[in-house]
């Protein structure tokens, strides 16, 4: 059984909510309860029930609330009928009261080019001429030459024109051109393709011709040859069954899919397709938690299957992005870790074009509400996206405005499942379109620059945080190493060393050697830090060189390092050292710490005490040590 | 699957084509007996009971489905040569 609408949700029983359905009074309730249900997955049948549920309340004169009213007429060239159903019901799922209205078999050319009364009455808003490759097919010979088939196609899409133009004058309705679904099994194999007379390659031509000439001539596609060859889109539409015993281009199988298209595109027409993509972050855009992995433990970017799929989904999102769609996060997380988790170095999506980013503890539902209250744009614009079955659930069921899609398990299908749901179909595509991503990002960027200069210090001190300093014994050995072996990006001189090498220089009574611990009001947030600074013999006795300071980017901004260099700078004391001498060694990774040691208070040291490439020198003196503000307690451990 | 069997459930399958809960079917009925079993309801009917029994009826047993009866027999057919 094909599964065509399958980024709508399984309902538990939808026959039986359409039987209850039937028994509510009023037109306009039991409109409503099928809205509701359009937006489950179903077959037909079960599609053609909820349209009968539907029809008391979409033939009254009210205009149903919450519904736009929109007249479409189908001009077609095959059996349409038993697709009406279907796109009645896509369109109450689409937010729109259609009227539908279907020239006679075979009429759609008369219709447009003589005279049709009953057209005229209707007044149709949109014409959708929904042709196929039988009507009409272009007559050429196999062995015809390309100029043959020019010539043809010419003829045949200036014959198009025309209708398209009639359409438009008489009834200045948005034309819709559907493209011609090949039907036509090959001939030569492979080879159709290198023989323009063969009925493969004439189709494709014709398709990318009518294309083409459409975009100049303002008519929007059904471009139902394009969808045929998507994955998971309908094998084809059609049945050839069903072609002979009832000239169905599309079988009823297929008939909720294809009438989801057609009434996609009409609420694309009618403005009603959707302005902003909403997306969670764990096990989302990335595998694993970041806030119990960290940033080196969640799966993204190269190497892995997994990792990769997550990164290509990213991709997909941040080309939406760019094609004007706003990006937003709602994420259970805690802010400054999710925040920092966009340092990832292979994240593909980045932060600067994320338009509004929501990482707390409340419900989703609120959250979704405060991004569209942010972005000045209506819940009905949103498209909620969350690899958590109960948080989809629930949102559905809070906020029935937003659009939720039923998410494979596969990460690897998340964006064919994003695409053919056609959330975001475009009737247009403009220079605005592509800077607005840039601008709702820098307009977030301030504002959030804002709330830095107001809010931070007291969103850290909210945060009651605690750095325990241990000194490096064999307890801490394990992971002080594992640290300094994985962290790339907190890491001023990326040193690595073995266990044995960690434990020769901890146990030196000269070294300072230290594992840090952060723990705040949400818990213990682990080893987050690793310092050693040791004498060095190239270096007067009474400095002390920092040989090694990494960190974890789970606890980037919120002024660790500052609390770090006073513990530092302390232990360094005890050990009657006057001044520490801290290196920066440039690696494709930690540009994020190039500037940690003037932001510390460093100064530059101008004679290398180290001879190293690509390294920078600095020197704090401890007696005159600039203090530094943070919000952190210094604990003991 | 038994002849009754598939009564039963080709019963269902017009009930929910025709979204009535009320339709009875006997061997001899007849698209002048259910109202709007007309020729597009029909091919419904086709598909949806190809869906539900899994099942794909030739072309050429299209002409022969004109009462229920018709219909059971043929499906009853291919479930056992299926099985």
């Amino acid at each position: 059984l094909p599964d065509t609408l399958h980024w709508l949700a399984e309902h538990a029983d939808l026959s039986a909510a359409i039987r209850d359905a039937k028994t509510v009074t009023g037109e306009a309730e039991r409109l409503a309860l099928a809205a509701s249900l359009a937006g489950y997955r179903r077959d037909f049948t079960l599609t053609g029930r909820i349209d009968k549920l539907a029809a008391a309340g979409l033939e009254s004169e009210r205009a149903p609330p919450g519904l736009h009213p929109l007249r479409l007429a189908l001009l077609s060239s095959h059996t349409v009928d038993h697709l009406l159903p279907s796109i009645r019901v896509a369109g109450l799922y689409r937010r729109l009261a259609l009227s539908l209205y279907v020239t006679p078999y075979g009429m759609y050319r008369q219709a447009l080019l003589g005279s049709d009364p009953a057209l005229e009455a209707f007044a149709p808003q949109v014409i959708v001429l929904a042709l196929d490759a039988h009507d009409s097919p272009l007559q050429l010979p196999l062995d015809a030459t390309e100029d043959n088939v020019a010539a043809a196609i010419e003829k045949y899409v200036d014959g198009l024109r025309t209708l398209w133009h009639r359409a438009r004058e008489r009834y200045s309705a948005q034309v819709v051109q559907q493209t011609l679904v090949p039907t036509a099994p090959s001939v030569f194999g492979g080879f159709d393709g290198l023989v323009p007379g063969s009925p493969t390659a004439l189709l494709e031509r014709l398709n990318t011709r009518i294309r083409s000439v459409a975009r100049q001539d303002g008519v929007l596609l059904l471009d139902l040859a394009w969808h045929v060859a998507q994955p998971g889109q309908g094998d084809g539409l059609g049945d050839p069954v069903r072609w002979h015993q009832a000239k169905q281009l599309v079988s009823p199988i297929f008939a909720p899919l294809y009438g989801d298209l057609v009434a996609r595109l009409a609420a694309a027409v009618a403005g009603l397709s959707r302005k902003c993509l909403v997306l969670d972050l764990d096990n989302t855009l990335w595998g694993g938690v970041i806030g119990d992995d960290g940033i080196d433990g969640i799966r993204l970017g190269q190497g892995h299957p997994i990792g990769e799929a997550f990164a290509s989904f990213q991709a997909y999102v941040s080309l939406l992005g760019r094609r004007g769609v706003v990006l937003a996060v709602c994420s259970k997380n805690d802010d400054a870790v999710a925040q920092a988790a966009f340092s990832h170095p292979e994240m593909v999506l980045k932060r600067s074009e994320i338009a509004a980013f929501v990482a707390n503890w409340n419900d989703k539902a609120g959250n979704l509400r405060q991004i569209a209250a942010q972005l000045n744009i209506g819940l009905d614009s949103l498209v909620f996206v969350d690899d958590n079955p109960a948080e989809r659930d629930i949102v559905r069921r809070e906020l029935p405005e937003v659009a939720v899609p039923e998410l494979p398990e596969d990460v690897a299908l998340y964006p064919a499942c994003l695409a053919s749901a056609g959330y975001f179909e475009a009737v247009s595509f403009t220079a605005d379109d592509a800077a607005r991503g840039r601008s709702y990002a820098q307009n977030e960027a301030r504002r959030a620059e804002s709330n830095i200069a107001t809010d931070m210090p007291a969103y850290l001190r909210s945060l009651n945080m605690r750095l325990v300093a241990t000194p490096v014994g064999s307890q801490e050995l394990p992971r002080v190493t594992q640290l300094i072996n994985k962290t790339n990006q907190f890491n001023l001189t990326t040193r690595r060393y073995t266990e044995a090498q960690v434990q020769n220089l901890a146990s030196d009574p000269a070294c300072v050697a230290l594992a840090l611990r952060l723990i705040d009001k949400y818990g213990d947030n682990g080893l987050i830090s690793v310092v050693i600074a040791r004498p060095d013999p190239r270096l007067p006795p009474e400095e002390l060189f920092i040989d090694t300071w990494l960190m974890s980017c789970r606890v980037l901004g919120r002024q660790v390092e500052e609390a770090v260099l006073d513990v530092v700078a302390d232990a360094a004391g005890q050990r009657g050292a006057r001044a520490l001498i801290g290196q920066y060694r440039s690696t494709p990774r930690n540009a994020m710490v190039a500037e940690h040691y003037p932001r510390l208070g460093f100064s530059t040291h101008s004679t290398a005490p180290v001879a190293e490439p690509d390294s920078t020198f600095w020197r704090c003196e401890l007696n005159a040590r600039p203090s530094l503000q943070h919000h952190i307690e210094i604990g003991q451990p | 699957m038994n002849e009754q069997d598939v009564m039963g459930t080709l019963t269902q399958v017009f009930r929910d084509v025709f979204d009535d809960d009320d339709i009875v079917l006997s061997p001899s009925t007849t698209a002048q007996d259910v109202e709007g079993w007309d020729s597009q309801e029909h091919v419904n009917l086709v598909v949806a009971a190809e869906m539900r029994f899994g099942i794909r009826f030739r072309t050429a047993e299209l002409e022969s489905l004109h009462t229920v009866g018709e219909f059971a027999r043929l499906i009853h057919a291919k479930l056992a040569a299926s099985a």
